[in-house]
């Protein structure tokens, strides 16, 4: 039933992810483009999931389970590090965060 | 009926994930995001996965933009006041236009995959979680989880 879903499924993959990267590159706000990367992280899940559907394995699922924790890690590290810059300077934009910079 | 749900719950994704790109103030994003996850949480069920559909309301709806709204009220919520260049613009749609073009080539070129049956319970899940390859990642994601938590901490704290 669901077989034929899976290339729709790629598509809205497809769409996603590339909104997603729109955003990392329009945005100002700092919070907003971490908020773009997870929903590029998304895109790809969906796109293991049809992939796993695909196969008839379920390895993409469990896949899956190890980007669903990584993201997890990555976005209570990541919010640390915004806290972090904020106390520095009063503004988010991610302009003005040049530190590294030389 | 399962085509059905899945292009209404698609197009809701999509739309749902334009507000995140689109609005100036984070805090709609955040909602936008929300929306866009319990969307695709619809359609891993529908694809036949209950687990992680199950997972991906509960970590990322629950817990990641929970998190994320956290961190947005700590902070303040001031709308950008300026938009992004117009150089800067022009290599974002050049480079998502490559992007739309090299992966709908390689998408449509793909051969139609046969249907398949497949038992995607969680108990079927968790015997491929732990067993030979990737019960060394799962032990390796649990000092991962545990850096992470230390990190953020030592990140955040205020004399740091």
């Amino acid at each position: 039933m669901s077989a034929d879903l899976v290339q729709p499924a790629l598509v809205l993959s497809l769409v996603l992810f590339v909104v997603g990267a729109l955003g990392v590159f329009l945005r100002r706000n700092i919070i907003t483009v971490f908020m773009c990367v997870e929903l590029m992280l998304n895109a790809v899940n969906l796109a293991f999931i049809a992939f796993s559907r695909a196969r008839g394995t379920l390895d993409g699922q469990v896949l899956v389970f190890f980007v669903l924790t990584v993201a997890a890690a990555e976005a209570a590290v990541g919010l640390a590090i915004i806290i972090a810059l904020h106390r520095g300077q009063d503004t988010l934009d991610v302009d003005a965060f040049r530190i590294l910079k030389w | 009926m399962t085509a059905i749900l899945f292009y209404v719950f698609a197009a809701l994704a999509v739309a749902s994930a334009l507000v995140v790109v689109g609005q100036r103030n984070p805090i709609y994003s955040a909602f936008g995001l929300i929306v866009t996850l319990c969307s695709l949480s619809v359609i891993f069920g529908l694809l036949g996965s209950p687990f992680i559909a199950a997972l991906q309301v509960v970590v990322y709806a629950g817990a990641i933009m929970v998190l994320f709204l956290f961190v947005i009220m700590l902070l303040g919520v001031k709308p950008e006041d300026r938009e992004s260049g117009g150089t800067l613009k022009a290599v974002a749609l050049a480079l998502a236009l490559a992007l739309a073009a090299e992966m709908g080539v390689v998408l449509l070129g793909a051969d139609q995959p046969p249907a398949s049956s497949l038992d995607a319970s969680t108990r079927a899940v968790a015997h491929v979680l732990f067993s030979a390859p990737y019960l060394y990642a799962f032990e390796a994601t649990s000092i991962l989880i545990l850096a992470a938590l230390v990190g953020s901490i030592v990140l955040a704290r205020r004399d740091a």
